[in-house]
């Protein structure tokens, strides 16, 4: 059970990058942009191939480069060609797809076994355990992306892109491109989601073509039970909300798996009820009130 | 003529062209604001005042005609280019403020440009600066930097929109009827915000209202538009000597309308109404 309870918790870690990804999008930019799904293939495809060639680390930042160069996408497609954010977001999506395959080599998976990654080279420097390793680096990329875009959302730009996704309106009459304030969310969104691909492809050493599918779901997931557990007073709470929300989730999803409660591709199936559920909860909390208050009168 | 801020030369804007609903919104209009001056725009509804602000903000494109601001020629230049220097208010309290973000942060983004601050958007100074211009409001601002500006009342979220309009220091300050929708006791109050932030700044404003008296006792410059035009353009001793039926009456003449069938009438004991 311990060792479950672990493995959960890395992989919470390294799913949250996605997830701050998506709150950066979806709750600061307050847009729903889909390009998640390609771009957290496109750094586990360009991470794997990277490391595959022996740049482990270099492998991360390439990852985090080519991410932002798919929000940059998306972003031109709806600022500039004038697409709505969630048709834009699907033709990125759809791009990547031959892109993340082209980037494979034309095959569907890569296997990383015979490769050094982070965590192997890390190993080999500190001597420590594998599991160890595997925690710290984990828990570590992750509290330093979330160190980065607290301090950045406190900034002027941060502060623009924020005021973008609260009040568009007023954001141009401030004289502020909405345009590049967009972009730039969807970039900053989107590297975070490729670099969470990325650190995936080296932690379970292999690269799948269709592992970015339903990966929109899952960071929403994480956003909303964040939420529910932490609230959403500031932003730097709200991005934090997302990691313990999103290892909350990896731990539910472990309990499910483990007791049984459901075969291994039934896990779309929960992770798509999770989301409808809390979503639902508000308005069924309302008309529970409703109902009773009726009954009172 | 450097002391000109704005000036408009045989602007025309045309909605609809060609269709049986063309309209004429603005027709052949010429307009110059001195540095200083604080204009009001009076007009019923359709007169085109709104389309006018909407021309000289960039929020439309004039079909013909030459707009300058400050000797520029920014005819074609777009709106939130143009917003570097051209400030502007809305009836909807709700359009100038950003919600989720507090007063302190909605504050710091009219002030970047003043602000000492290299990257992060407040540092003390800014603060500082902050509490002293709030104080000003006497709405009790001060004490809520961290305040979530979603949570504060239309009439504080006008106050704090107007606020952040003059810091900025524009060279034109365009308010839209922005007292509007506030209830008459606050709408009174914002007017004296308006008029003490103005006069503290002297910015070059134009403000549309459908309040008469408002209009006269305000600014130093009074303009009536009917059709597209400018029908009425008063200041000085006529305009100190200007009572608000000899200009309903001189309304009336000069857009050769009948009186009763003015919707602005109904509104000129004090509280304006939608455009």
């Amino acid at each position: 059970m311990a060792l479950l309870l672990t493995g959960a918790i890395q992989l919470g870690m390294i799913y949250a990058l996605m997830a701050m990804g998506v709150y950066v999008t979806f709750r600061i930019l307050n847009v729903a942009d889909l390009t998640v799904e390609g771009s957290f293939t496109l750094g586990v495809a360009v991470s794997a191939v990277v490391a595959a060639k022996g740049h482990p680390i270099l492998a991360l930042v390439a990852a985090i480069l080519t991410g932002a160069v798919a929000g940059l996408v998306t972003g031109i497609l709806h600022t500039k060609v004038k697409i709505q954010t969630i048709l834009a977001g699907i033709l990125t999506m759809t791009a990547l797809y031959t892109i993340n395959l082209a980037i494979m080599g034309g095959r569907a998976n890569i296997s990383l076994f015979a490769s050094e990654t982070v965590l192997s080279l890390i190993e080999k420097v500190t001597k420590l355990s594998v599991g160890t390793v595997r925690s710290i680096v984990t828990i570590g990329v992750t509290l330093l992306v979330f160190a980065f875009l607290s301090a950045f959302f406190k900034t002027k730009f941060g502060l623009k892109i924020r005021a973008t996704g609260d009040n568009e309106e007023m954001v141009r009459a401030s004289s502020i491109n909405a345009s590049v304030t967009k972009c730039a969310g969807l970039m900053l969104g989107n590297a975070c989601v490729a670099l969470s691909g990325a650190m995936l492809s080296q932690y379970q050493k292999s690269a799948d073509v269709n592992i970015g599918a339903g990966m929109v779901v899952v960071g929403l997931a994480s956003v909303i039970i964040g939420e529910a557990i932490i609230g959403k007073r500031s932003v730097i709470l709200g991005i934090f909300s997302v990691i313990v929300g999103s290892v909350a989730y990896q731990i539910i999803i472990a309990i499910a798996l483990k007791v049984n409660l459901l075969p291994a591709y039934g896990l779309k199936l929960i992770s798509a009820l999770i989301v409808a559920i809390s979503l639902a909860l508000p308005v069924a909390r309302a008309e529970i009130k409703k109902v009773r208050r009726s009954k009172n009168v | 003529m450097s002391d000109t801020i704005l000036k408009l030369c045989n602007v025309t804007k045309v909605f609809h062209p060609n269709t049986v609903n063309e309209n004429k919104a603005i027709d052949n209009l010429s307009f110059e604001l001195k540095k200083g001056d604080f204009v009001t725009v009076l007009g019923s509804n359709g007169s085109g005042k709104s389309t006018m602000f909407n021309l000289i903000a960039g929020s439309l494109l004039a079909d013909s005609g030459q707009i300058y601001l400050e000797g520029e020629n920014i005819t074609l230049v777009s709106d939130y280019i143009r917003a570097k220097k051209i400030g502007r208010i809305f009836q909807d309290p709700m359009k100038g403020t950003s919600p989720s973000l507090t007063i302190e942060e909605n504050l710091s983004l009219a002030y970047a440009r003043k602000s000492k601050s290299k990257i992060f958007a407040i540092n003390k100074a800014d603060r500082e600066a902050f509490v002293e211009l709030l104080s000003k409001l006497d709405l009790g601002l001060e004490n809520r930097l961290k305040t979530k500006i979603g949570l504060l009342s239309g009439g504080q979220r006008q106050a704090v929109t107007l606020l952040m309009s003059t810091i900025a220091d524009p060279s034109l300050l365009l308010l839209d009827e922005h007292t509007a929708a506030l209830d008459p006791n606050t709408a009174v109050k914002i007017l004296d915000i308006t008029k003490e932030l103005v006069e503290y700044s002297k910015t070059s404003t134009m403000m549309i209202t459908h309040d008469i008296n408002a209009a006269l006792s305000i600014g130093n410059r009074t303009i009536m538009m009917d059709a597209g035009r400018i029908i009425l353009d008063i200041s000085g001793e006529e305009r100190e000597n200007m009572t608000v039926d000899a200009l309903l009456k001189l309304y009336s003449k000069e857009s050769k309308k009948q009186l009763a069938n003015d919707r602005m009438l109904f509104s000129a004991g004090g509280l304006g109404e939608d455009e």
